[in-house]
């Protein structure tokens, strides 16, 4: 595959550009107050901001503007340094990706259709569209034969989603807005389109604005996190790491909320911790073969993976028959390195094995993460607080509270998790 | 999805039946598609039974001669084409331009009038256009006529149709870099366009029989058997047109069912 071949080549290449609001206001007709009442901002190149914050904050307000489907009433926003008012409104939004809650895909469009709005805008040629539209599907992790012509009705929810990054994603825009993309699917679901995005940004270094109501994802996604109160006025905008630990103001605290403890879980990947390496298998591999190496290795299960690396399954010894290795049944839930410690304790409880399979980059097999791996990493950050607390207050310095923060859970919010 | 019809004893589902049309028929509409055609035939071969075995008056059989009748059908049909055709092409676009933001709020007026246009007496409508159209031909006002009575349902279904298409459907096409009338032209209209085609059925129908007081008019159509038989006293006539008609408007009913499931974008 030749976007496999180029992933290394863009390792490393920002294709974002920097955006900047300039004391931005909307005022809508017929209203008093500011729905966004004169914001500065800058958003880095190749990074990925979340705007977050109450309903009616103006975030999605402020997300709309950089795109002119609404127009501030005063302020300049830029992209790249250029005032967006430079350009044709449409000519501009071709340049913009954009991915709304649900995927928002249009019905009577085939997801091969969908997909190639922009390009086809753009006026790209015929067989440039379709292996584009290969490229992308095979990105956001859906079977290119398989789905490039099915209509969205026939897809789930967490699918329709997946097509939709795709549509936002299609021209290569250097600027991607979402808004509430991930709102409309379920908490499992969420987790692995979340995952697969940070995944996607590994490779593609956008600028991506991100409106969303739910902290968690906003300091999961974010490279920062912007915390907007009523008339969309800054409460905070700061990394992920310091919107956790000082709050700036009483309503940032409040936003981040109690329980902030636990998502300190959500700060530390899966990547930094050292994951185990069991037998792994392809398909097509001896059966007998592969029962002796796992034997050797003292492994009651094996990994299954295709011939491009990506996991298939995770059977037991037992449950290999035959004598050749075949694709596994059954639905294996993966977690991405880039997924919160949050999130592996979530996948470990529903999977069979007391543990979790990584993936990294288009879900190419990484390891296995198991609870034990979890538990002392955990224990070991609160060790690491607790000896910063006690060196805290000898510096004399309250400029970072960690001594509010104990990272470990309690045994009782543990106990609530599993049951939840 | 796979289909159970209640086929008709004419088709009898053996094996795997008849392909579904993609899924997009319920039991009941499937009966309508394969029934109306059925009815129509028995219909119509009952009719060249009766007309061939009874014992007509020199008067009944010219009335009810073949090219007589053929010519009657023919000048009926025209009337209903051209009307609906003059029809769609002035509700639909209308039906648009009453959905833009700047036209909107002329929507319920101009409702107002199209509902007015059809709660009035037809016949009456196209004796007064007669009248004041002193120097068109019968068939051009009896067009017009048919048309403003067939107007509202396109009209009325265009308008709810284009309202009911998702408006974060719209933005988000916007959003993706479409102008304006690239929306309505790839979003609006096809995702519109089975609640349009049912309001294109329903005007249809509406046409069809009123086009049967065209006769009034010297305009031709069925209707001319219908007044013969009654001015005439020759009611086997008068009951010949009358099912003759009847028979016609449960065809182009169908046609338009037809039409609405061709026309529908895939998909929805």
């Amino acid at each position: 595959m030749t976007t496999m071949e180029s992933t290394d080549k863009q390792q490393h290449t920002v294709s974002g550009a920097e955006i900047t609001l300039d004391g931005v206001s909307k005022i809508y007709r017929g209203q008093q107050a500011p729905a966004v009442d004169n914001i500065s901002l800058t958003v880095p190149a190749g990074e990925i901001v979340m705007f977050v914050g109450p309903s009616g904050c103006g975030k999605t307000t402020t997300l709309k503007m950089i795109n002119r489907l609404i127009e501030p009433t005063s302020g300049t926003i830029s992209i790249g340094g250029e005032n967006i008012r430079a350009k044709k409104v449409d000519e501009l939004r071709r340049t913009i990706g954009y991915v709304i809650q649900g995927g928002s895909l249009f019905p009577h469009m085939s997801v091969a259709k969908n997909i190639s709005i922009v390009p086809k805008l753009l006026g790209w040629n015929t067989s440039r569209v379709k292996d584009r539209v290969d490229e992308l599907l095979d990105l956001v992790g859906l079977d290119a034969a398989k789905y490039r012509d099915r209509y969205p009705r026939e897809l789930s929810g967490g699918q329709q989603q997946r097509v939709g990054v795709a549509r936002g994603l299609a021209a290569d825009p250097p600027v991607i807005l979402m808004d509430e993309p991930f709102g409309a699917v379920d908490p499992i679901t969420r987790q692995r389109l979340q995952d697969e995005l940070l995944s996607i940004q590994r490779e593609l270094h956008k600028t991506i604005v991100c409106v969303t109501h739910d902290i968690d994802e906003a300091i999961k996604l974010g490279d920062r996190v912007l915390i907007l109160q009523e008339g969309a006025h800054v409460a905070q905008y700061d990394t992920p790491e310091v919107v956790l630990s000082s709050p700036a103001n009483d309503f940032a605290q409040d936003f981040v909320g109690a329980g902030s403890s636990l998502k300190r879980l959500s700060l530390a990947r899966i990547a930094d911790l050292e994951l185990k390496t069991p037998t792994t298998a392809k398909v097509g591999d001896s059966t007998a073969q592969v029962r002796s190496r796992a034997e050797a290795n003292g492994d009651g299960s094996v990994i299954v993976l295709d011939d491009r690396n990506r996991p298939l399954g995770w059977p037991w010894l037992r449950q290999l028959t035959g004598e050749k290795i075949v694709q596994p049944s059954g639905d294996l839930i993966n977690l991405d390195s880039r997924a919160t410690l949050n999130d592996a304790l979530d996948t470990m409880l529903v999977s069979g094995h007391g543990g979790a399979v990584v993936t990294g980059d288009r879900d190419a097999y990484l390891g296995v993460i198991d609870f034990k791996t979890v538990t002392d990493f955990i224990e070991e950050m609160q060790r690491e607080a607790e000896t910063e607390t006690k060196a805290a207050p000898a510096a004399g310095s309250d400029e970072h509270p960690a001594s509010r923060i104990s990272i470990a859970p309690t045994d009782e919010e543990l106990d609530g998790g599993r049951e939840g | 999805m796979s289909i159970h019809i209640d086929a008709p004893i004419e088709q009898p589902a053996v094996g795997a039946g008849p392909a579904p049309r993609r899924g997009r028929l319920s039991g009941g509409s499937a009966i309508e598609l394969f029934g109306i055609p059925i009815l129509v035939v028995v219909g119509f071969l009952l009719y060249v039974w009766w007309r061939q075995t009874a014992t007509l008056d020199s008067i009944e059989a010219s009335s009810l001669d073949w090219s007589e009748v053929r010519l009657e059908v023919w000048q009926h049909l025209k009337l209903t084409v051209v009307a609906s055709l003059v029809v769609v092409a002035i509700a639909v676009p209308l039906g648009v331009l009453l959905t833009r933001p700047r036209l909107r709020f002329l929507a319920p007026a101009v409702v107002g009038v199209a509902n007015a246009g059809q709660a009035a007496p037809s016949i009456g409508l196209i004796v007064l256009l007669f009248m004041w159209l002193s120097g068109w031909s019968g068939f051009w006002v009896a067009i017009l006529a048919l048309a403003l009575y067939g107007i509202l349902p396109v009209l009325r279904n265009t308008i709810t149709g284009l309202q009911g298409v998702d408006p974060t459907l719209v933005e988000a096409g916007r959003g993706l870099g479409y102008s304006g009338g690239s929306v309505l032209l790839r979003v609006e209209l096809p995702l519109a366009l089975p609640v349009i085609m049912a309001g294109i059925r329903t005007s249809l129908v509406l046409v069809v029989g009123t086009a049967a007081l065209a006769t009034f008019i010297n305009a031709g159509g069925m209707g001319g058997m219908i007044t013969a038989g009654i001015t005439l006293y020759r009611y086997p006539v008068m009951v010949a047109g009358a099912v003759l008609i009847a028979l016609l408007a449960l065809l182009v009913e169908w046609v338009g069912r037809v039409l609405e499931l061709l026309v529908r974008p895939k998909g929805i």
